[in-house]
């Protein structure tokens, strides 16, 4: 098996299959070592990690944190709110200043598309997104395709449809690269207001039924409407979107098959998916955290060997 | 750089043990591991990855013909606890840990082909500790090159100790995997 063709993740466009089949390979080792009474390895003791997040995050970034804890690395934290960026400090400064206190590595999150590229080639270290306005949000398509290979055991020729708010996505759009890279067909489903216009040019076919989605897919990953993001009214109401869009038990009845349910959370119960279907044995979502933190263990594991002390 | 590749290229190959030797040899570790560990109802046996696993199967299929008992025994990777991580050029992709039984106060015998440097048992220590806190732990190798150890530790089980020098390297062939068992040292031929 091959290294890795890349010495940053900032989105899945700029990897290759190789090197996600590398990151799963590794994360099934980190999986084990997450299972066993003692859940740490000290492969980082001499690594430091900052985690910068310009947005706010629960779920990723208490699974950054606890992936990097469980790798031995010491890890400062960053959050926008509670710092200088207030009061008009530029992002390449705040990355500069965290750098000079000897960091080895950046994981970020930002509101902006394109941040995480833009630090990488402005600084001299390894950088992971964490998530980049509506781009990219590779960490969460990753553990989604991982997931997705450990309950079906592989990608390949699987049907996958995406479901909701498209447009303002960064997980759709990285789960749409990571699909085709390993070979699943994909379908985008949700208001054709949500779905982006060149959408077809990423080889993925447009529903904006969901019952025809669902017919035609194994594994549905619901997608949260992005209000916060949205600054024009995108649909009349939630209470409409709801009657279209809801993953619900009347409409699983209906295309009478089981489907796997991924969701990125935060789930907005009662909205895109119900509380029942949520909870249900086909729903994928608290593997999705666990396996996250694998995921993640890997991706930093992984591209600690690029880090560049000279 | 030029003048360590002309040295590997000129390597011969002595044989240490044939097919009969190795399987000799094997029997007789056996017959020890069983003075000290009888029905082995408190012992089990761990396989270092990559190559202590062929060893460790090897000796839980003659352990259980003598003992009639079975034998647990489990593979372990060492991978994230090594000691030189980013001194290589790139980060190691680690092999498969199967242990899918408990060790705790369970008499641990880690099972290794090769034992050159100590680092690797060394490493195996720290990782067979995160699965529980055996009540001993012991080293079994087919091959130790003596005198060559980088850390203060010992094999309890030796099936040949050699002489070796750092630049001649052991290579150790299963019948599993290359058609027979063999075990050559390859040294280079200095002119």
């Amino acid at each position: 098996m091959k290294d890795l063709s890349t010495s940053h993740l900032l989105g899945i466009k700029d990897l290759n299959q190789n090197d996600i089949e590398i990151i799963f390979n590794t994360a099934d080792s980190f999986k084990e070592v997450i299972n066993r009474p003692i859940k740490k390895v000290p492969t980082l003791r001499d690594v430091t990690i900052a985690n910068l997040f310009f947005e706010n995050s629960t779920r990723t970034k208490l699974s950054f944190e606890l992936a990097q804890k469980r790798l031995s690395a010491d890890i400062i934290n960053f959050s926008a709110g509670s710092s200088s960026v207030k009061k008009g400090e530029t992002l390449i400064d705040t990355a500069n200043n965290i750098l000079s206190m000897k960091v080895d590595m950046l994981v970020m999150r930002h509101p902006n598309s394109g941040a995480a590229k833009f630090l990488s080639e402005k600084t001299n270290t390894v950088i992971i997104n964490a998530g980049d306005g509506t781009h990219e949000h590779p960490t969460q398509a990753l553990l989604d395709t991982y997931s997705i290979r450990e309950k079906l055991g592989n990608v390949e020729g699987r049907k996958v449809a995406l479901i909701g708010d498209i447009k303002h996505s960064r997980v759709a759009l990285s789960n749409i690269f990571a699909l085709k890279k390993l070979g699943a067909q994909v379908m985008v489903c949700g208001p054709t207001t949500l779905i982006p216009k060149y959408i077809n040019e990423l080889g993925v076919l447009v529903e904006n039924n969901l019952e025809k989605a669902l017919k035609w897919c194994d594994v549905a990953n619901m997608l949260r409407i992005q209000l916060e993001r949205q600054d024009i009214q995108y649909f009349p109401s939630l209470r409409e979107y709801t009657y279209q869009f809801q993953l619900n038990r009347e409409i699983l009845n209906k295309i009478q098959k089981p489907i796997t349910i991924l969701h990125p959370g935060p789930v907005n119960r009662g909205i895109e998916i119900t509380s029942e279907i949520a909870d249900s044995e086909h729903s994928l979502i608290l593997n999705q955290v666990e396996n996250g933190v694998a995921i993640r263990m890997a991706i930093i594991y992984l591209l600690a060997g690029s880090i560049n002390r000279s | 750089m030029a003048n360590r590749l002309y040295i590997y290229l000129l390597m011969k190959s002595t044989e240490i043990l044939n097919s009969l030797q190795v399987s000799l040899t094997i029997k007789r570790l056996c017959s020890q591991l069983i003075e000290n560990h009888h029905t082995f109802s408190k012992s089990v046996l761990i396989g270092l990855q990559p190559n202590g696993i062929y060893l460790a199967n090897r000796l839980k299929t003659d352990l259980q013909k003598s003992i009639n008992k079975e034998v647990q025994t489990g593979s372990l990777d060492i991978t994230f606890f090594r000691d030189d991580f980013r001194r290589k050029e790139k980060p190691l992709i680690p092999s498969v840990t199967n242990i899918d039984f408990s060790i705790e106060n369970k008499k641990v015998i880690l099972v290794d082909d090769v034992f050159f440097t100590g680092r690797t048992v060394r490493s195996a220590l720290d990782a067979i500790m995160t699965f529980g806190r055996p009540s001993s732990v012991e080293f079994l190798t087919l091959i130790e090159r003596r005198f060559v150890q980088n850390i203060p530790i010992k094999a309890d089980y030796i099936g040949k100790s050699i002489d070796t020098i750092k630049e001649e390297k052991v290579s150790v062939l299963w019948k599993e995997q290359h058609g027979k068992d063999q075990i050559l040292l390859n040294s280079p031929i200095l002119t």
